[in-house]
């Protein structure tokens, strides 16, 4: 197959780079793992907002159940874990990392569960609304909790993370989503976006599909926290914002609503101008006034959703696609 | 809870309700003749408590302290005034452009007009909570011991009973309310029979966002301190408040704001009063499960 070749020689090219990170300046290593988080965030959210047409708004709140979680395991539970393995060495630290991210990763899918369920009756306007709450619930929730640290944040994270890591599952993600997709059993997620009641009258579990994309977005998203949370090595619910999920919702329509490709593009090229902005704002001979609307990245993504959804409403690579006809 | 502290939570879960059934109306109907829920309702409301914060340092400059009323009423127009056409610009410019678009394209333009209203003005009006200056001397009424009234409290709630009174007027017995009617039942027909759509929303928009405005200002009254954030958590509050009375009815909103006011207060003089801030997304997410028209609205089969 040659998708899974693919996927392989992404890996190993993950693992070789990570060989060289040590010859690497860090500031650039720490954007290249941003943009590998990213595009697992960007890939996995399109398999809820894009492929199955379901609009979530609330991907930070999953992505901060996995951060949590696998943050905690590594941090509280992981010395002894390191000790009963027979101490630090790279394949035990391997094992408890995996395992760490797993585990993220699941939880953050029974949020997604738990979220999925009231998606089965709601649509649109109100789905996301409730996305919404939910991110924030989540976040509320991580404030109170005092074994995580609370409003003060987790700290000590070990820094596990490194490109191989990263892009490995970076590429997994890609490979997963894309396959499942592309499936016989994935058409069925294309089908509740186009056309849900016409697919429930063929026989098409339209429910089952929203949760499983509910569930498989959420489990992805749990493990990019994870690896988030690793490489910062520092949690705050603040990171878990709404804006944080406004950056991955413009990700993944800047790429084009259910394409995977421009979405990964999209990624990248969101996180560098992240960065180059904040380059920007140092420059000195530029006016005060736009210095410091480039530090302001909040008006910079709302001026680009309006002017996405009024120019190039199919995403800078997305094909053009019919606009669904409006329901009468 | 004895019975004089059951009114007083009910007297405060009224006037806070007050404000949310204002914004309320807006997003209802806005619905009402579109069809989707204008995310950015809730930044006109902080717009509104803005205009009122700049203009009323004008106006005491202006007049002092004499004229209490008349400047409180000059400040609550004025803030009005500018939201409507606020409201009437957003939706020329970021929603009428895709109206034959999906549903899903208006929702990502108004999350970001709403973004862009939030960020822009902790860019133009800075991001520190400003004070909003006295409008009225605020005083307890003391002829209704042991109940805590306030003179503002009473005075949110007779404005929210005029604009109520008026909005009803409007709808009901003006030719514009007529045709706000029309387009609400059947946009298609009623563009047959002679209405324009173009304006109908335009006047739909400024009526709405009017409200919003004039929230804003009662808001700010009882809560004197504003910041560009502040529409964030109203604003979803009303919302909820809006299908809770059966989205695109407009008593309901009304009664839905209410509601959520009065529960929203007696929770909060619970024990569980750290959960306040969650008590409409319970709501919502009950509501939507077990009667999602809402207590007024009618249930609707989505034809194919």
């Amino acid at each position: 197959m040659n998708s899974r070749l693919l996927l392989l020689a992404a890996v190993l090219v993950s693992g070789l780079l990570s060989a060289f990170t040590g010859s690497m300046n860090s500031y650039y290593v720490q954007i290249l793992t941003f943009i590998g988080i990213n595009i697992i965030l960007g890939v996995s959210l399109n398999l809820i907002n894009g492929h199955t047409g379901q609009f979530s708004l609330g991907h930070a709140g999953f992505m901060a159940v996995g951060g949590y979680t696998a943050g905690f395991l590594t941090t509280k539970l992981g010395p002894s874990i390191l000790a009963a393995m027979g101490g630090s060495t790279w394949w035990s630290e391997a094992v408890l990392f995996s395992g760490a991210l797993i585990i993220g990763g699941i939880a953050a899918a029974i949020a997604g569960l738990i979220v999925g369920v009231p998606s089965l009756r709601l649509r649109g306007d109100y789905l996301a609304i409730i996305t919404l709450g939910f991110g924030e619930i989540i976040r509320v929730l991580i404030q109170n909790t005092d074994a995580v640290g609370g409003p003060r944040g987790l700290t000590g994270i070990p820094g596990y993370t490194n490109l191989f890591w990263t892009f490995a599952i970076a590429a997994i993600t890609i490979y997963t989503i894309s396959s499942l997709v592309n499936s016989t059993y994935g058409r069925g997620f294309l089908t509740v976006r186009d056309d849900e009641i016409a697919a429930s009258a063929m026989g098409v579990n339209t429910t089952r599909y929203k949760v499983v994309a509910f569930v498989i977005g959420a489990f992805f998203a749990g493990v990019a926290g994870g690896l988030y949370a690793h490489s910062t090595r520092y949690l705050t619910p603040e990171g878990f914002t709404f804006q944080k999920t406004v950056e991955i919702v413009i990700i993944v329509i800047l790429g084009g609503m259910g394409n995977n490709a421009g979405v990964t593009v999209a990624a990248v090229l969101l996180t560098v101008l992240l960065e180059a902005l904040r380059s920007v704002s140092d420059i000195s001979w530029l006016p005060q006034f736009v210095r410091d609307l480039t530090k302001n990245r909040m008006i910079l993504f709302s001026l680009i959703l309006i002017a996405l959804m009024l120019l190039r409403p199919q995403g800078l690579f997305g094909g053009f696609r019919k606009p669904k006809r409006a329901a009468t | 809870m004895s019975l004089s502290d059951f009114f007083q939570q009910l007297i405060n879960g009224l006037s806070q309700g007050a404000f949310y059934a204002l914004i309320a109306l807006g997003y209802t109907m806005v619905y009402g003749v579109l069809r989707f829920i204008n995310f950015a309702h809730g930044d006109v409301f902080m717009i509104g408590a803005y205009c009122g914060f700049y203009t009323a340092h004008r106006i005491q400059t202006l007049f002092g302290e004499r004229l209490a009323l008349a400047s409180a009423i000059a400040v609550l127009v004025v803030a009005m005034i500018i939201c409507a056409v606020l409201g009437v610009v957003i939706e020329r410019l970021a929603y009428r452009p895709l109206r034959s678009q999906p549903k899903l394209a208006v929702l990502i333009t108004a999350i970001g007009v709403s973004l862009f209203l939030e960020y822009g003005g902790q860019f133009f009006f800075g991001a520190i909570p400003q004070a909003f200056p006295e409008l009225i001397p605020d005083r307890r009424i003391e002829s209704l011991d042991p109940l805590y009234v306030n003179t503002n409290q009473v005075l949110v709630f007779g404005v929210t009973v005029a604009l109520l009174v008026a909005l009803n007027y409007v709808v009901k017995n003006t030719k514009m309310g007529l045709a706000m009617r029309a387009v609400s039942q059947n946009a298609t027909a009623a563009q047959l029979m002679g209405v324009n759509i173009d304006t109908v929303i335009s006047f739909t928009f400024a009526l709405g966002s009017a409200l919003a405005g004039a929230a804003g200002i009662l808001f700010a009254i009882s809560y004197p301190s504003i910041n560009p954030l502040m529409g964030i958590l109203p604003g979803i509050k009303a919302f909820v408040a809006a299908v809770l009375g059966g989205i695109g009815h407009i008593p309901g909103a009304a009664v839905g704001g209410l509601i959520l006011g009065v529960v929203e207060t007696f929770v909060g003089a619970s024990d569980y009063s750290t959960y306040r801030d969650a008590i409409a997304f319970a709501v919502l997410i009950l509501i939507l499960l077990f009667k999602p028209a809402g207590l007024f609205g009618k249930a609707t089969v989505e034809k194919v």
